[in-house]
């Protein structure tokens, strides 16, 4: 065997199929699809981001509760009647402002994933694409990104700038193209030199046609696998922004700043407005790694083809 | 191996004069002059003028990045505004503290990260490795601030094992014997590596597990507990110089937000007193420390490995 293989390296060898394994001709994003069906992790997961949408955004229009105006009379007081997670420090509905604070970490970290999704395609492709010296450049350019830690230059410009919705997606997003950027690089490299993009080159594919319909398509699964980790990352981001006191500003909420309010109270033992809301970040951040996870399983199976 | 290592030193000082342009551009086009946090924000426009041009912020910004590194050169990280003190004298009050901070931390989760990797490889589908394996996944969906206040509701306001606050000694001896209040900040950044580690541990372990030499050396009839010494853990711990290195920026800001969340005085609660107080030079000097480590953490790893793992060569 080992003298048929040619100048397959040993990883090629592994990959190839095993032969005798006919089946129905399915294409390779139904298969991953069904693989990823039956993954429960993957379902759970898929639920919960589910769940979380609708409470945050649906839910408001369902349950009316204060987090609006301050009411003293109200303050700190523990889940009941009328308050099913209790009152804040200042009589807001703590409901209530979990629900507004997951508009803000959702959104946040759906523009900050597809910000860093989109740059980082781009950047890589081009850098893939062109190759040779460019392409040198180009990484080294993400090398020097790499190298500065985030989080501080998010800081420093939020603390600049305040913080929105769209600025702090734009500060989280730009600060994260970097990895996709080196991953779309590292496919399109691999994919460029692959039988199939040399068979449709010879059959006369413009150079537009082999980026569209065969180096795009390939390269997806990596993007699409990355763009649910970068969701996560971006929601916990948001979060710890939040919690060192740089997050959103009243009337907006987010779930970082809701706890560090409810810091302050941790002695007095009014736990309802410190674990509803650090359960929630959790929980949705620990979907989006399932999701991730599930469908870089599912993708590589297709690869495997086993 | 020389001309590899010489080679990969000066990518590094390449880009350490990349990270160190971009940052100063960065922060300069936020901060173009840090003249009303100085003097305040009803500070004329005269006096302003002065202060830009008294301290060289008048300068074209190209003009002022060749003279903060020629300062850099020289050891000068610029004087902190409002603490009225040289940055590198604010570091070195603090560095130890952060360092211990961290140090402690990394080695623990280090300690416990490869051991706990190889039994879950070993056992793996089984109820111990399931636990560690949700264990981890939890914790690192985990927010630091989170898991810092669950720490200390538990083991301090619950069981009253530690203290909640962490050592406010100056001398790091000092704080180093504090077991009582460096328990939680240190257990908090060491669940955080663990979770960051144990699941690459885990799958290098299954990898390595699978690998013929792990057959053969079966199949020779060595005992299983020299397979695991010998040849598992060896191979298994290749891939962790690597993550070790790169696992800086998160060590980075776990420790902000450690040292913020138990009030411990080191080179993150600087840093985050600097950003409310905008003090440009910290800023910019602990942003530049930061970027600077990350580097020199990548390269250490590189050739780390390539001592270590004698199938890597290099042309």
């Amino acid at each position: 065997m080992a003298t048929n293989t040619g100048s397959l390296t040993p990883l090629d060898v592994t990959r190839a199929p095993e032969g005798g394994e006919i089946g129905p001709v399915q294409s390779g994003w139904r298969l991953a699809l069904r693989e990823f069906a039956e993954n429960k992790l993957a379902v759970l997961g898929v639920a919960i981001l589910v769940f979380f949408v609708l409470f945050s955004f649906v839910g408001p229009l369902i349950y009316h509760g204060n987090y609006l105006n301050s009411s003293l009379l109200a303050t700190n007081l523990p889940p009941g009647a009328g308050h099913p997670l209790g009152t804040s420090n200042q009589g807001f509905d703590e409901l209530s402002l979990i629900m507004v604070g997951g508009q803000a970490a959702l959104e946040v970290g759906f523009f900050a994933a597809a910000i860093a999704i989109i740059i980082g395609t781009l950047f890589g492709a081009i850098s893939g694409l062109i190759g040779g010296f460019v392409d040198a450049s180009m990484m080294r350019v993400v090398d020097v990104f790499l190298a500065i830690p985030g989080l501080f230059i998010v800081l420093i410009v939020a603390v600049r700038y305040g913080a929105s919705v769209l600025s702090l997606s734009l500060i989280i997003g730009g600060f994260s193209w970097l990895v996709p950027a080196r991953l779309v690089r590292g496919e399109v490299l691999s994919l460029r030199v692959r039988d199939f993009v040399s068979a449709a080159r010879v059959a006369g594919s413009s150079r537009w046609r082999l980026i569209r319909r065969h180096l795009i398509p390939n390269a997806l699964g990596v993007v699409i696998v990355n763009t649910t980790f970068q969701v996560a990352d971006a929601i916990l981001a948001i979060a710890a922004l939040g919690f060192l006191g740089f997050g959103l500003h009243w009337p907006h909420q987010d779930w970082g700043d809701l706890l560090s309010n409810g810091v302050s109270y941790m002695q007095d033992g009014y736990w309802w407005q410190i674990y509803p809301v650090g359960i929630c970040i959790v929980l949705v951040v620990m979907a989006c790694n399932l999701v991730g996870d599930a469908l870089r399983d599912s993708l590589d199976v297709r690869l495997r083809r086993r | 191996m020389i001309g590899y290592i010489l080679r990969r030193v000066g990518t590094a000082v390449i880009i350490v004069l990349g990270v160190s342009f971009v940052i100063f551009l960065l922060l300069h086009l936020i901060y173009p002059s840090p003249a009303i946090d100085v003097l305040g924000a009803r500070a004329n426009r005269v006096t302003i003028a002065a202060f830009n041009q008294a301290n060289g912020f008048d300068k074209p910004w190209i003009e002022q990045y060749l003279h903060y590194l020629n300062q850099l050169l020289h050891g000068n990280l610029g004087s902190s505004i409002k603490l009225n003190q040289s940055v590198s004298a604010l570091f070195q009050e603090r560095w130890q503290r952060s360092v211990y901070l961290t140090f402690v931390s990394l080695t623990l989760a280090v300690v416990i990260a490869i051991p706990l990797g190889i039994y879950q490889a070993i056992r793996r589908n089984t109820i111990g490795d399931y636990v560690a394996t949700s264990f981890a996944f939890v914790v690192y969906a985990m927010p630091v601030f989170f898991l810092g206040l669950i720490l200390i509701q538990v083991f301090s306001l619950d069981l009253h094992w530690f203290g909640y606050e962490a050592s406010q000694s100056s001398s790091v001896v000092a704080v180093a014997g504090d077991w009582h209040d460096m328990a939680l900040p240190v257990a908090t950044l060491t669940l955080l590596t663990i979770a960051a580690f144990s699941r690459y541990m885990r799958s290098t372990a299954m990898e390595v597990l699978a690998q013929d030499y792990i057959k053969v050396a079966r199949a020779k009839g060595l005992p299983e507990r020299l397979v695991l010494w010998r040849h598992l853990l060896r191979n298994a711990c290749l891939p962790m110089i690597t993550l070790i290195g790169l696992s800086i920026p998160l060590l980075l800001a776990g420790n902000l937000i450690t040292e913020t969340l138990f009030n411990y005085n080191g080179l993150g609660l600087l840093f985050y007193n600097s950003l409310q107080n905008v003090d440009y030079y910290v800023l910019l000097a602990y942003t530049l420390l930061g970027a600077v480590l990350t580097v020199i953490g990548n390269l250490i790893a590189d050739i780390a490995l390539t001592v270590a793992d004698p199938r890597i060569r290099l042309a």
